[in-house]
């Protein structure tokens, strides 16, 4: 590699060169995505060797438009969201040399899917509560415990892992993070059916999984701080695509609307109304924030997009089904099936009022996200705390 | 893809937004309005001549020609934010807005319009157009002898009289004016009737009426950071104010119950926020969907400068029912700008029209 500043106009040489040696119509997939990491074009702000350039992160669009306009194939980067968005960060931090050289190009690639194993029953809001106990055994841990509401875990190779290794301290400080082989004969997976009739989600149970001592990212002990890289890159992730004006939800809705002057009332209309008004408010919202990102002005509003987005696809379905009349009493397939993406504004009317019932809860309760907003943005008083100087063993459950 | 609007504010827009607030801070604080607002006029001695004359906060409307600052809305809807935000009694949206961007609509290089237009860019000339503050943009109405409920008359020397044959100059020497008691007592309100005065004709019915519109469109769509500025003031003191009162042997701040509630009205804040900025680019831009882009903000921005504005009543407990603290003056605007230049169920229907989204038959 040459001593010259990474720029644009290198990066598409570099890009046009991977092209030619490489060509995509010729070239099979994977075969060409393991090119495409070999030659730093896969997240060009990664440093050499695994997959980057050490270049800057915004430089990476330049390599996108390129390959998008040679018609090469992505790593279908949805698919390994979780990889992408949470564990392959917190690899990059945290992991060895070894870790690293492992792990990285297959989950850039999409050749090893990866889940995060977080919640449990006893710990959603409160995840530091978490009660997956693992133990020491010579250079392995041996891991017993239950998780929930694992996304891909039916599909994954290994799992980012959060378990406790000192029940004798305060709940933050007695964890640590681990990598998890998801085909370790102790891993048991097993859908988590929802109130729309599919499984989106996993159980996932652990019961004398065996880990080696390297696949631990950070220090024992400090497994919540290595947690909050992960939970920052997600959050960094749901910045959100440039939406048109009536894209989402409001879309549908209004399209019903307007193809079908029969179901209209005055009411609804209204309804509709307030919540088209609303979504074009939230659409500009999003708009101003990138604007704020791009002009290197971040701001807060980020958690505003959430909040405003959960109760907008809840109440825009809501008025949807309502609006459908004898339709609105329909549900396209109860079957219990498993997909492997998920879509908040595919299927059904009555899926979609379904579904987004859990857009206030997944990713933050609604509850949870509003205390965020008041202490940490408004500045308000914290809720007193009764749990941060208790041993983890002494908190009531 | 829709054309995407500026939605920040600019390092100009920001110095002038410090200019706004330091006057205000100086000239126009809650006491001052208070002080003021059960006399003659609730208007500051000399406020107007350092806003409009000095910061130049009159003129920026109006093109360099034609004796303005040759800014645009973006920077009157900032100056706007600030007048909302202290309640300032000041005839800033009635003259340097509605009527402004009613005389510019007229098309004037020279003659009667040119004149006035230059007296209001200065600030040594007060407008102000005799239609009941309650009209939306498109809504055409006949001409009635007595108007009623005209914002800021009391501050005019001029009037413009909307009259079947065109739109007519008064001055407001010539005018009958009788105070009505206003709601918010920050803009008074008065009934006008300018049919004992011939007054100079500015444009015939057309031209006239199509002015009106633009004025009125450019009212509403700025009002939207009026609005804004109202209730970001309302949030910022109800934060302050419940950070700092103790019941329980806590800050009642640290409650979920009033800390969720004022989650939420920042919420409401930051879209409000987009909204008016969105209008306030749309109007400066001229763009296509301007008049969307209006209607949306003020749906939106009166009910979020309503909402704070009662909310910071409740949140203050017994305190927030006194006349003595300023709550009451950002409610009373609140509510008045809600209905002023259309409501938000009007500005709803302009929606509907424009997006083909019908009433039911």
């Amino acid at each position: 590699m040459t001593e010259t500043p990474l720029d644009a106009a290198r990066l598409v040489d570099r890009t046009r060169r991977l092209l030619a040696e490489h060509p995509p119509a010729t070239t099979d997939r994977t075969a060409f995505l393991r090119a495409r990491f070999d030659a730093g074009l896969a997240w060009v702000h990664y440093p050499a060797g695994l997959g980057g350039l050490g270049a800057p992160r915004a430089l990476q669009a330049v390599v996108d438009a390129e390959l998008a306009a040679a018609g090469a194939p992505d790593n279908d980067p949805r698919r390994i969201g979780i990889g992408l968005g949470m564990a392959a960060p917190t690899l990059l931090a945290y992991g060895s040399e070894e870790v690293k050289e492992r792990f990285l190009k297959p989950l850039w690639v999409g050749e090893e899917v990866w889940c995060q194993l977080f919640s449990e029953p006893g710990a959603g809001s409160d995840l530091a509560a978490l009660g997956t106990r693992a133990v020491r055994d010579g250079d392995e841990w041996v891991v017993n415990g239950q998780k929930v509401w694992t996304s891909s875990a039916h599909l994954a190779r290994w799992a980012i892992l959060l378990a406790r290794t000192d029940p004798d301290v305060p709940k933050h400080r007695g964890i640590t993070y681990f990598v998890c082989d998801m085909t370790d004969p102790g891993v048991e997976v097993r859908p988590l059916r929802q109130i729309t009739g599919e499984a989106e989600f996993n159980e996932v149970f652990l019961t004398g999984v065996r880990i080696p001592d390297a696949h631990r990212l950070g220090e024992v002990g400090d497994g919540w701080r290595v947690a909050q890289t992960t939970l920052m890159n997600e959050r960094v992730s749901i910045g959100g695509a440039r939406i048109p004006r009536e894209g989402g939800m409001i879309g549908k809705a209004a399209e019903t609307w307007r193809a079908r002057p029969d179901l209209r009332t005055h009411d609804l209309h209204r309804r509709l109304l307030d919540l088209w008004v609303d979504a074009e408010v939230a659409r500009l919202t999003g708009e101003r924030l990138r604007q704020q990102l791009v002009a290197g002005q971040p701001g807060p509003e980020g958690s505003a997009m959430k909040l405003g987005f959960a109760r907008l696809n809840q109440a825009i379905s809501s008025l949807e089904v309502e609006l459908l009349g004898d339709e609105g009493l329909l549900y396209g397939d109860w079957a219990m099936v498993r997909p492997d993406l998920v879509d908040f504004t595919g299927r059904d009317a009555g899926y979609r009022y379904l579904r987004a019932k859990g857009n206030s809860i997944e990713g933050g309760t609604t509850e949870v996200l509003l205390n965020i907003v008041a202490e940490r943005v408004l500045g308000l008083p914290p809720e007193p705390r009764n749990d941060k100087d208790v041993a983890w063993k002494d908190l009531a459950r | 893809m829709t054309r995407q609007p500026d939605l920040l504010y600019s390092e100009t827009e920001d110095d002038l937004r410090a200019a706004v607030r330091s006057l205000l801070a100086d000239r126009a604080d809650a006491q001052a309005v208070l002080g003021r607002i059960e006399g003659e006029d609730p208007y500051l001695p000399g406020l107007w001549e350092a806003l409009a004359g000095g910061i130049g906060a009159a003129g920026l409307l109006v093109p360099e020609k034609l004796g303005g600052h040759g800014a645009s809305h973006r920077e009157a809807a900032v100056v706007l934010e600030e007048l909302g935000r202290a309640v300032t009694p000041a005839p800033y949206l009635t003259s340097a807005v509605v009527a402004t961007a009613t005389l510019l609509a007229l098309g004037a290089d020279g003659g009667r319009t040119a004149d006035l237009l230059a007296g209001l860019a200065s600030g040594e000339r007060v407008a102000v157009l005799a239609v009941p503050f309650a009209t939306a943009p498109g809504t055409v109405t006949d001409p009635v002898r007595r108007v009623p409920a005209v914002a800021d008359a009391a501050a005019a020397d001029v009037l413009l009289v909307p009259r079947a044959d065109g739109l007519y100059a008064v001055d407001a020497a010539d005018v009958v004016l009788t105070r009505q008691s206003s709601l918010d007592l920050t803009r008074p309100l008065a009934v006008v009737d300018a049919s004992g005065a011939a007054g100079v004709r500015l444009a015939g019915a057309e031209a006239g009426r199509a002015a009106v519109g633009q004025g009125l469109l450019a009212g509403a769509g700025l009002l939207a950071s009026e609005q804004l500025g109202i209730a970001e003031w309302c949030l910022e003191e109800t934060v302050r104010h419940t950070g700092e009162r103790h019941q329980f042997n806590r800050p009642v701040g640290s409650f979920q119950a009033l800390k969720h509630r004022m989650a939420q009205l920042w919420l409401e804040l930051v879209g409000a926020r987009a909204a008016a900025r969105a209008a306030a680019d749309a109007l400066a831009t001229g763009a296509p969907d301007a008049a969307l882009t209006v209607a949306v903000a003020q749906a939106y921005c009166s009910k979020a400068a309503v909402h704070a504005a009662e909310e910071c009543v409740q949140l203050h407990g017994g305190i927030g029912m006194t006349w003595e603290h300023p709550a009451h003056l950002a409610l009373k605007r609140a509510k008045s700008d809600a209905i002023a230049l259309g409501s938000a169920g009007r500005h709803q229907d302009t929606v509907a029209d424009l997006v083909d989204l019908p009433a039911p038959r």
